[in-house]
Parts: C-alpha cells; sequence; structure tokens
C-alpha cells in the first residue's frame, strides 16, 4: 500500500500550479456559465428579450458549453494535481501545459463562435466540428500523462483505476459523439440520435469517473487511511460503475423508435451508480473524527453537500429511469431539474471541494466567506430545482392530457413557476459568486504573499554569503 | 481482489461494451434513411447550423423553449412552417433562409415526420414498466 503524500509533501511547486491553473480557468468559466444562464432564465420569463443581439440559440450553447467546460477543466485539474501528490510528480508538466493551451484557446474560440452564431448545432457540443480537434488532441495529452504518470499497472488503488478507465472513456465517447459526419450514421435519423444519446450517456460517466475517483481519494486523505480504496468492496463498486457508464445510457431514448433492446439492457442496469456513491459517502463520513473535520473543513462541507444532492438526484433518476415513469418526466423540466442537481448539486460541490483542498484554506475570514456562498447556494439551488420540477409536473400533464391546448398557452401557465426559477437562479449565481471571488482574492493575495518572501530572500542572501 | 482478476473483469466489459456498440453502429432502424446530400440530408444540416435544437425538441431530446417539432410536418403541414421560418415570431428570428433551404429543412422535416411518433400519449405502457408503440 503506498503513503498518502498528505498535503503536498514531495510535490513541486510546478506539479502544484499546474492543477491549480486548470481549477482558476474553471472557474472563470463557470462564471460564464451562470451569467449566459441567467440571460437564458431572463429569456424564459420575457420572451423576445435580447432577441435581435443575443437569442435562445445563442445564449442556451454559452451557458451550456461554459458548464461543461467547467467540470472538464476543473476534473483535468484535481486529477493532475492529485496524480502529482500520489506519484510524487506529473509525468510532463510541459505537456500538461501544452494540454491547458489548447483546452483554453479552443474555449475561447468556441465560445466566440457561439457570440457570431457559429454552430455545429448538436446537444451539448453545439460548436463547429473543427473546434473538436484541439480539444481531442488535449485530451490525448491528457491521457498520456495520466498513464506515464502511473507507471506500473499493480497494486493501485480504486482511484487510479477510475481516473484510468475515465479517460480513456471519456475520448472514445467523444469521438463516438462525432460519429454524424459520417454520412451513413447521419442519414438515418433514428440511428444518429441513438449514437448521440449513447455517446453522451457514456461521457458523462467518463468524467464522473475522474470526478468520483478524486473524491475517493479525497476522502482517504481527510480520514488518513487508504484501507478503502484497495478493498474489495470498492473494486466492486467500480466494476458496477463502469458497467453502468457502458450500458445505462438507453433512459435518455426510451421514447425513440430505436431497438427494444436498449430500453431493456437500460431499464436493468440504470442509476445504481449513484446510489453507490452515495453509500460509499455515508459509510466514510461516520468514521471521520472531528478534528479532522475541522482541519479539512472546506472540502468536508462541499463533500456533505454534494452528499445531500446525491440522494434527492438519486430519488429523481430512479423515478425517470422507470420507462413508464420516463414518458411523463421525458421532454419537460423535470430532466432539466435532474441535470441541474447531477451537475451543480454533485458534480460542481465535489470539484470546489478538491478545489478547496487543493488550495489549503484556512484563514477562518476566508472560510467564514466562502461557508456562507456555500449555504446561499445549496439553499437556492433546491429551490431552483424544485421550480423545475412543478413546472416540469405541469409540462408532463399537458403532453400527456391536454396536448390539444397550444404550446403558448401551457408556456404561459408556467411563468409563475419560471419566475421562481429565475429569483432563485440569481441567488445561486450569488452564493457561487460569493465562493469564487473569495477563492480568487484568496489566491491573489496568496500569491503577493509568495512574491514578497521570494523577495526577501533574495535580499538576504548576500548577506549570507557575506556571514 | 487480484490485478489477474480485476483485469479480466475491466476487459470482458470492455468486450462487451465494443459488442454492443457495433451492434447498435451496424443495425439499421427505421427504414426512413435518406441518400447523403439529399434535400432531407442538407435539410439536417441547415438544422444544425441554425442551432434549431437549442430551442425546439426532436422526440423529446433538445431545448424547451419552442415545441418539438418531430411531428410538425403532418400536424401543420408545409405552409404553416414555411410562414413561421420567413418571418419568426416573438421570440425565435426570422432567419433569412432562402427559398431552396427553406425546402430543403421541409424536407428534413417530412422525412423526421415518417420515422414516427413522438407525442408521449400515443405510447403504451406495459405492466412490467416497460413502454411500446
Amino acid at each position: 500500500m503506498e503513503p498518502l503524500n498528505g498535503n503536498n509533501l514531495g510535490t513541486s511547486s510546478k506539479n502544484k500550479s499546474i492543477g491549480k491553473r486548470y481549477i482558476l480557468t474553471g472557474v472563470i468559466i463557470l462564471l460564464s456559465a451562470f451569467s449566459f444562464g441567467l440571460v437564458g432564465a431572463l429569456q424564459y420569463t420575457s420572451p423576445g428579450l435580447f432577441k435581435n443581439v443575443l437569442s435562445f440559440e445563442k445564449v442556451r450553447p454559452l451557458h451550456v458549453s461554459s458548464a461543461v467546460f467547467w467540470i472538464l477543466l476543473a476534473a483535468c485539474g484535481s486529477v493532475t494535481h492529485y496524480l502529482a501528490e500520489v506519484k510524487g510528480k506529473l509525468w510532463s508538466v510541459r505537456l500538461s501545459n501544452v494540454q491547458w493551451y489548447l483546452f483554453t484557446g479552443s474555449i475561447i474560440l468556441i465560445l466566440l463562435s457561439y457570440l457570431f452564431g457559429i454552430f455545429g448545432g448538436r446537444e451539448y457540443w453545439e460548436f463547429h466540428p473543427l473546434l473538436a480537434g484541439p480539444i481531442i488532441l488535449a485530451w490525448l495529452f491528457f491521457i498520456i500523462n495520466v498513464f506515464k504518470s502511473i507507471g506500473s499497472f499493480r497494486n493501485q488503488p480504486v482511484y487510479v483505476w477510475m481516473w484510468m478507465t475515465g479517460v480513456v472513456f471519456f475520448l472514445f465517447t467523444f469521438l463516438e459523439s462525432y460519429l454524424w459526419l459520417i454520412p451513413s450514421f447521419r442519414s438515418d435519423v433514428v440511428k444518429d440520435m441513438t449514437i448521440q444519446w449513447k455517446s453522451y450517456g457514456s461521457m458523462v460517466g467518463g468524467w464522473n469517473m475522474l470526478i468520483y475517483g478524486c473524491s475517493i481519494y479525497l476522502m482517504d486523505k481527510i480520514s488518513g487511511s487508504q484501507k478503502y480504496s484497495y478493498s474489495k468492496i470498492a473494486f466492486t463498486l467500480y466494476f458496477l460503475g463502469l458497467f453502468n457508464l457502458m450500458f445505462n445510457w438507453g433512459h435518455h431514448i426510451y421514447t425513440l423508435p430505436a431497438p427494444k433492446l436498449i430500453q431493456y439492457i437500460s431499464y436493468g442496469v440504470s442509476m445504481t451508480e449513484l446510489l453507490l456513491l452515495g453509500r460509499i459517502i455515508y459509510f466514510w463520513r461516520s468514521s471521520v473524527n472531528t478534528l479532522k473535520k475541522n482541519y479539512h473543513i472546506l472540502p468536508y462541507r462541499f463533500l456533505f453537500a454534494a452528499d445531500l444532492w446525491i440522494f434527492l438526484t438519486l430519488l429523481l433518476a430512479i423515478v425517470m429511469s422507470i420507462p413508464a415513469i420516463n414518458i411523463y418526466t421525458h421532454g419537460t423540466h423535470i430532466t432539466v431539474a435532474h441535470t441541474m442537481g447531477a451537475t451543480i448539486g454533485i458534480n460542481s460541490f465535489l470539484l470546489l471541494s478538491f478545489t478547496f483542498d487543493i488550495f489549503n484554506i484556512h484563514q477562518q475570514k476566508v472560510v467564514r466567506q466562502i461557508s456562507l456562498g456555500l449555504y446561499l447556494s445549496l439553499a437556492s439551488l433546491f429551490i431552483f430545482w424544485l421550480s423545475l420540477i412543478i413546472a416540469g409536473v405541469l409540462r408532463a400533464d399537458w403532453q400527456m392530457h391536454s396536448s390539444t391546448v397550444p404550446f403558448s398557452v401551457m408556456m404561459l401557465s408556467l411563468r409563475p413557476y419560471f419566475i421562481v426559477f429565475l429569483i432563485s437562479g440569481v441567488a445561486l449565481f450569488t452564493g457561487f459568486f460569493i465562493i469564487i471571488f473569495s477563492l480568487l482574492r484568496y489566491h491573489l493575495s496568496q500569491k503577493s504573499v509568495d512574491k514578497t518572501l521570494t523577495l526577501k530572500k533574495i535580499k538576504t542572501a548576500p548577506n549570507v554569503l557575506h556571514n | 481482489m487480484t490485478d489477474k482478476i480485476k483485469s479480466t473483469i475491466l476487459f470482458t466489459f470492455i468486450f462487451m461494451f465494443l459488442c454492443y456498440s457495433f451492434y447498435l453502429y451496424k443495425k439499421s432502424y427505421d427504414g426512413t434513411a435518406t441518400v447523403s446530400e439529399s434535400p432531407a440530408d442538407k435539410g439536417k444540416r441547415i438544422w444544425q447550423e441554425k442551432n434549431c435544437n437549442a430551442c425546439h425538441q426532436v422526440y423529446g431530446l433538445g431545448g424547451y423553449l419552442g415545441p418539438d417539432l418531430t411531428n410538425i410536418y403532418s400536424s401543420r403541414g408545409e405552409a404553416h412552417i414555411k410562414a413561421f421560418l420567413q418571418s419568426g415570431t416573438n421570440i425565435m428570428p426570422a432567419f433569412a433562409l432562402n427559398d431552396d433551404e427553406v425546402s430543403q429543412l421541409l424536407a428534413y422535416l417530412k422525412s423526421m415526420d415518417a420515422t414516427g411518433v413522438a407525442a408521449p400519449d400515443k405510447l403504451k405502457i406495459n405492466y412490467d414498466g416497460t413502454i411500446e408503440r
């Protein structure tokens, strides 16, 4: 069993700063996701707003892609940082730098292309296919770095297995999502949609492998024991998660006239992954003593927040994965509620827990500010989520029982819930803004402290030599 | 659990996943496949280039601001769709499509319509919780 490196002992400053750079870029893009999300919510409540300058077909990809890139960048940064911690150093910091430049450059180009109305027009990856090139290349560099840094596959803890699986599956599914460029895939509408949602379902599983792997590593670090990461139960749960990643994506397309086999496989395999993670966190929390919780107070609080959302999202996922219920929830705001619960409540809170572990914040004032942001985010996210579910239930009722009522009339009846969604969205944005602002301010103040210390060292160096 | 057992499980899963993937890649689905570079295929490209999916759904997949358009061709007809495309609405911008592009988009919506019925109230629910058309 390899020892945990704890608080970055034995990790060089170059190795430490590269992970942080990914995360800092990620949180800035998260602010972009929230800003465009807010514009989108305004357009829901005031239809036609900004129609001539920033219409919804531009706003939605700006929001969605920013959110996806926040998750990918923060996940890459966390894996990179933890990998350097576990192994002592990263195989190549330079390669990781190149990867960062490729990522950042393509993200800027992608967001700009949306503003100019240039689209590839596929859900999630709505950018022009040419811009996928640098992302594929960057991800290849990431895979090389992960595998080379790990070195030998022998006797590795479960989170290393999860990182290896996650990086490979993300690339496979990302490439798969571009099969539509081949005419034989594109020309058959149902086949195209089946493969598209197959790739997306597994892709989310791929980045979840990276994030959940980091959460297991962090739990080990907080509890000071690696017993769990090498246990039989950890690997059993990992393989169940992997099985889900590969075969449970069908619940996205139950209503599509695709082969019934997909429905049976997905229905049978679905939704064990979140249940399993909830179980892991639940058992872990009970084993952590108060002292350790207090030392890792921010990562712990964010892990706890994610834990709450795992249970809520799990509940919704169970309901939505039953085909007979899915025909009610599919195509309604209940699906959006599920996505928001998973991306904000689980992914973002977990990624922020890694962020605060990596940035190692202990100043009372900063901890208090960030905790305030967290509580505001948690409360507003719940109202936000609830308003979407109610809007979804009403839309489901319209789809199933009142489809003769015009679409616009139905949307008008949902307006009060969209207003609640907008107000709680503003509160959610404020909560996250407090968190991100506190993090950035802390980081900048630390940087200036480091600079002053370096200057002092340089100034005293000749004296030392003279003495 | 030894490394050998872990590797065996992993590679078995990967093998199963690849078999399932290639089965889905090879399978023909709706029998209404359009030939590449046909008007419907070009219409699909226009649908994507204008990012129609941001607001509209196909089989319940896509954005929620506008209605599902899977069966719009048979339910409302060409004239209705043309009117919306040419003038837009108070929410939807007028995309300034030329006549060729409008007819290609119509061909795409027609081919989409032929793949099946998207309305969830038309699906049958079985006792085991599965659904069918």
